[in-house]
């Protein structure tokens, strides 16, 4: 990953930037009066910003968004890499499952299996570690991190309790 | 009209005539500074229409908008940003400060002005303007470049500068002994020294003591606080300008973020106060005579400008495009260079600074930012 460079504006803000593989700069000016600037250089003159976009708070969210999605499962195929044994799977609730509409504390996964329910997705929103009440509805899908064999008893239990 | 309702209905005929200046100004795409002058020019002695009644009022405002002005540049800077700035620009703040101080000084004994007013005439073409600056990069879309940081140590090195030069010029303009001026110059910078040490540990603390969930209660907390500490400042013979800055270089943390959009509007409305009163106080006659003086030395300060920022540049590594970017962005000169010559009116053997000072800026804040948009236009943007 390329080092993203810190550099302070006095009186103006911050900026964040980083130059891509084929030699573009780009970076995110955070102003102090909240607005953002998202700019790209031209590797003919890296000095000066080419092009740049105002993005609002929303504008941000929806870039971040987009670009983040691939960085979660980036980062957890990583650290599947890095722990030997480890697996990540997406298992989803089906409308048959004994478990949809009650909580992820009745089905008792990580006492039964060792394995830990890192985030719920939900019509494409993530809701992050989720605690024992909360309530897992028919279409969720559950990240579970655990070992193969106990993501395989999650499964089952998911399935058929 | 009895002498009130006379005062509010001036007054607010100021006021008004001064959003009209500014919406010309956001039209023309040109700092209001300069239309500001230009009005007070136009409402003083020997001007359009004489403001009399209101003068009083305005004479306090403009000490206001002075205090603001200073207040606010110094909570926009945190100690961190100070320091690191000054450390990476020294050599060439200091070469700025050389070549762009002469000019003015040079100029100042050549028209005989004996040597204090010409010294304040330096700091008049020394100082580039952080507000129009500012302005400047943002509004070009010049904040992502690779220049910016330099541009603005640059800024950061002048107006730390200034603090040392403001009760320097203060007390030369008094008069007073050699040790009298040795002494006023050595309490300013200790107390800069003590508040930038103040803001480097305790900043945050302070930040948080003075500023309050409550917007009444953080705006009357600061306002007060720096009226007084800017009240004896000025009694110290430091200049009430140095104390205002100094209290907002102590202040720093996340409680100033807010603290930012609760002053803005009030340094707006006094700073425009200030700019139309010291216009109030030039004498529009004055001008032509000093005008040829004003473009020549503006020709001269432009270019010391452009080589005071190719220098910085090409020293951070710039490009060459990069190094002509940084020297045109600096060209501007503003509000400081007529908070020193504001100083300065008054002294004596210096009858003719505040119209030469006037037309200096009113042409360098104009013709900086266009010489820098003309250079390098807007980058072309995806959207709008």
């Amino acid at each position: 990953m390329p080092k993203i460079e810190e550099t302070s504006l006095p009186g103006v803000g911050m900026r964040h930037d980083f130059t891509t593989e084929d030699g573009n700069r780009i970076g995110v000016v955070h102003h102090r009066s909240g607005r953002r600037e998202l700019f790209f250089s031209s590797p003919d003159d890296p000095d000066r910003v080419r092009h740049s976009v105002v993005l609002s708070d929303e504008d941000s969210h929806a870039l971040s968004e987009a670009l983040g999605g691939s960085t979660v499962i980036e980062n957890l195929t990583s650290l599947q890499q890095q722990i030997e044994g480890l697996a990540i799977d997406w298992l989803t609730i089906h409308p048959q499952s004994p478990y949809s509409g009650r909580t992820i504390g009745d089905a008792r996964i990580r006492t039964r299996t060792g394995v830990s329910v890192v985030a719920v997705i939900r019509d494409d929103q993530a809701y992050p570690a989720p605690g024992p009440e909360f309530n897992v509805e028919s279409g969720d899908t559950l990240v579970v991190v655990g070992t193969p064999d106990g993501i395989n008893a999650v499964d089952a239990i998911l399935t058929v309790g | 009209m009895d002498h009130e309702a006379l005062l509010l209905v001036e007054l607010g005929g100021v006021v008004l005539a001064l959003g009209v200046l500014a919406r010309l100004a956001g039209r023309l795409g040109i700092s209001p500074i300069p239309l500001y002058l230009l009005g007070g020019l136009a409402l003083g002695e020997g001007g359009l229409v004489p403001v009399v009644t209101s003068e009083e009022f305005i004479e306090v405002g403009a000490a206001l908008g002075v205090i603001f002005l200073l207040l606010m540049l110094g909570l926009d800077y945190s100690a961190r940003e100070l320091v690191a700035g000054v450390r990476s620009v020294a050599t060439a703040g200091i070469l700025d400060l050389a070549l762009n101080f002469t000019p003015g000084f040079v100029a100042g004994l050549i028209l005989g002005w004996g040597v204090v007013p010409s010294l304040f005439m330096g700091g008049v073409t020394y100082i580039s303007s952080t507000g129009v600056i500012a302005k400047l990069l943002i509004d070009l879309r010049w904040t992502g470049n690779r220049e910016t940081p330099v541009i603005l140590s640059i800024l950061v090195f002048e107006d730390l500068a200034m603090a040392v030069l403001l009760p320097t010029l203060a007390a030369l303009a008094l008069g007073g002994s050699t040790w009298g001026v040795l002494i006023s110059i050595g309490v300013a910078i200790t107390l800069m020294v003590s508040a930038i040490s103040v803001a480097y540990w305790q900043g945050d603390r302070l930040g948080s003591l003075v500023f309050h969930r409550s917007d009444e209660v953080s705006l009357l907390t600061v306002f007060g606080l720096t009226l007084v500490v800017a009240g004896i400042a000025e009694g110290a013979n430091i200049s009430a300008a140095v104390g205002a800055f100094l209290v907002g270089i102590s202040l720093s943390g996340e409680a100033v973020k807010k603290a930012h959009s609760l002053l803005t509007p009030l340094r707006d409305l006094f700073a425009a106060v200030f700019f139309v009163f010291f216009g109030l106080s030039t004498d529009p006659s004055a001008i032509p005579d000093v005008l040829l003086v004003a473009v020549g030395l503006g020709m001269v300060t432009a270019v010391t400008k452009l080589v005071t920022g190719w220098y910085a540049a090409r020293r951070s590594g710039i490009g060459r495009s990069g190094r002509l970017r940084t020297g045109l962005a600096l060209i501007a000169r503003g509000e400081f260079s007529i908070v020193i010559a504001g100083l300065a009116v008054g002294i004596p053997g210096a009858d003719d600074l505040p119209a030469l000072a006037a037309a200096y800026v009113l042409l360098m804040a104009v013709s900086g930012p266009v010489a820098a948009k003309l250079a390098d236009p807007v980058p072309r943007q995806v959207a709008t």
